[in-house]
């Protein structure tokens, strides 16, 4: 134990004494999160929204005055004839334009059905999607919130339905993937290029040739990343929830359980690649390739994994990360228990398992 | 057999496949020596000396380090020797004392042991003034004598020196090698291996491996006689020619 305890306390030194390292390590996620949730988002505000409003009535101003209270559009403009549509958008004076016929109110009144036309500037069709998905959402409300007061029930065509968020939140799919990248990218990298460090320099050997057993020094490397990892975890939930508005619906201490058996997988891959590696250059290169690149693209962060060819989604189902981003989607932002995640849990828990015992195995012939 | 050795070998072999990298050594270090051990690159020293200190289990052949068996008695084996590796074995980016307590710690020895030695050992060297000071901070020579002392900081009875000179100037090699003859003075066997000639001669007895064989082995005056040489470096010159092997 005291063994032990000396080799803790010198890694701590190592990571305290590496100042910038310890500033990226701890920032990292800040700065993430932060780039992710504001800056990086698909999310739009304050569009600009033009309308040409033929019908002005009652029930036309009062749509309008429902656009103008949503958050995502600032009405810039208002039109008044369909030739200054084209116009509008040459001078980039709206992304988006609403058309009210002038029978809107009484289509509405005699034949319970009416139609608006929304026209968006698809140049950048990301923005356009985006915006069409707001703007819908919206007169979909208004609808329903007339038909509250009328006998005849009215005919509702658009059926916009986004559970769990339904204002199109980037930051609720963003802060998932962050806290797999930043676990991975602390966990994975830092412990595989610290062992192979002791390499390099040579004090690997003196190491070995001393009375410390191999598996001793392996957790001992580990454990400050560890501790490290579920300061990152709490900067991020802190962060996500006071800063960027995300709830964390489930049960925090499963998320932290689930986190920090994740951190686990990704110590264990470190320790992997430190054993197959002589390098840090190369360490780094693993890990990048192993690990951050798979998180990035196969883990459904960036993409939906349903939309990927069939071959890189069965890739995708050995990448840890793709495991946890389901895991800390359903239990922070759909607020599921341990019923809705046992299956992922379980396929973390064996992979993990692998990836352990592979490296220690690994360690243990080297030494032969 | 003898108590007085410390280091026995019978017929010791290492193979990788069919290349045999030691080749049947057989000799004994005795209690208290400074021995060298000699050879061209890749001639087997660097294997034969990992099987002694527990690293690499030899693929025939005996060998007792301490009076313990390489093959069944490594973890005794390992509580006994001290390593120094030919690549600078301390940590740059903590001070003296930290190193030094980090290495007293990996053995196990208590806190009062620690603290204890560490003082004398700080005075000895006299480093009292740097003990807070990062080791990456100190100039090669005295790197290189702290991370000798703290090879032997927690008294074993062999220390293993894998080319501990490396790159050091003559006038520390000479303060290094007054370090190794006070360590020996208080008992503990010195096994060295080096590539400087002159060191050579400080040894009590040399070794000279060619071709993973022991093809001379002597008391440096001894062997200069024998090969009819003026310096060490000539013996070793007349043997290295006849290796056989390629340097990998």
């Amino acid at each position: 134990m005291k063994q032990f305890l000396s080799f803790v306390k010198k890694e701590f030194f190592h990571i305290w004494r590496d100042k910038q390292t310890l500033f990226i390590l701890l920032g990292m996620p800040i700065v993430q999160i932060t780039i992710f949730g504001f800056a990086l988002t698909n999310e739009v505000k304050n569009a600009e929204i033009a309308i040409l409003d033929q019908s002005k009535d009652a029930a036309t101003t009062q749509l309008i005055s429902e656009i103008r209270a949503s958050q995502y559009f600032t009405v810039s403009a208002f039109l008044n004839s369909p030739n200054d549509i084209a116009e509008t958008f040459k001078q980039n004076k709206a992304k988006i334009i609403l058309v009210l016929p002038a029978s809107f109110n009484s289509d509405l009144k005699h034949l319970n059905k009416a139609q608006v036309q929304l026209i968006a500037d698809a140049s950048d069709p990301n923005t356009a999607t985006t915006l069409i998905n707001y703007a819908t959402a919206i007169i979909t409300d208004y609808q329903k919130n007339i038909n509250k007061t009328s006998q005849i029930p009215m005919v509702i065509n658009t059926q916009v339905r986004m559970l769990y968020n339904p204002q199109l939140k980037g930051a609720y799919s963003f802060v998932p993937g962050v806290m797999a990248m930043v676990l991975m990218l602390v966990c994975t990298m830092m412990t595989a290029i610290t062992i192979v460090r002791e390499k390099e320099i040579g004090t690997m050997e003196v190491m070995l040739v001393s009375p410390v057993q191999p598996l001793k020094i392996v957790v001992a490397k580990a454990v400050p990343y560890l501790l490290l990892s579920i300061v990152n975890i709490i900067s991020i939930l802190l962060l996500s929830v006071f800063v960027l508005d995300v709830p964390i619906n489930g049960s925090i201490v499963l998320l932290m359980g689930e986190s920090i058996l994740f951190t686990i997988t990704c110590l264990s891959f470190g320790l992997l690649i430190s054993s197959l590696t002589g390098s840090q250059q190369t360490a780094m290169f693993i890990a990048l390739t192993g690990m951050f690149l798979p998180t990035i693209m196969l883990s459904g962060f960036m993409f939906p994994v349903e939309n990927m060819p069939l071959p890189l989604r069965l890739i995708s189902n050995i990448v840890p990360s793709r495991w946890f981003y389901q895991i800390v989607r359903a239990v922070m932002i759909k607020g599921l228990g341990i019923e809705g995640v046992w299956k992922q849990t379980l396929i973390l828990i064996a992979m993990t398992l692998f990836l352990l015992t592979l490296a220690v195995k690994k360690f243990k012939i080297r030494l032969e | 057999m003898a108590t007085d050795y410390i280091i026995t070998t019978e017929e010791l072999t290492k193979r990788f496949n069919d290349f045999t990298a030691v080749d049947h050594i057989s000799f004994y270090v005795n209690k208290g020596e400074i021995f060298g051990f000699l050879g061209a690159n890749g001639a087997g020293k660097t294997t034969a000396m990992r099987m002694l200190c527990g690293l690499s289990l030899p693929t025939s052949g005996k060998a007792t380090i301490a009076g313990f068996d390489v093959y069944k008695q490594t973890e005794n084996i390992k509580r006994s020797i001290g390593y120094m590796s030919q690549k600078f074995s301390l940590y740059e980016d903590l001070t003296v004392r930290e190193n030094i307590r980090f290495y007293g710690g990996i053995y196990g020895k208590s806190n009062a042991f620690i603290k204890e030695k560490t003082n004398w050992l700080l005075q000895q060297l006299n480093l009292q003034d740097e003990a807070d000071k990062l080791v990456g901070s100190l100039p090669l020579g005295w790197k290189q004598k702290l991370a000798f002392s703290v090879a032997i900081f927690h008294e074993p009875q062999i220390v293993f020196l894998d080319e501990p000179t490396g790159g050091v100037d003559p006038v520390t090699r000479r303060e290094f090698w007054n370090l190794i003859y006070e360590a020996a003075a208080t008992g503990i066997t010195v096994f060295v291996t080096t590539h400087y000639m002159d060191e050579a001669e400080y040894c009590n007895r040399v070794s000279i491996m060619v071709d993973g064989r022991i093809d001379a082995l002597d008391t440096p005056v001894a062997l200069k006689e024998k090969f009819n040489a003026a310096t060490m470096d000539e013996v070793f010159l007349q043997l290295a020619r006849k290796a056989t092997r390629i340097d990998n």
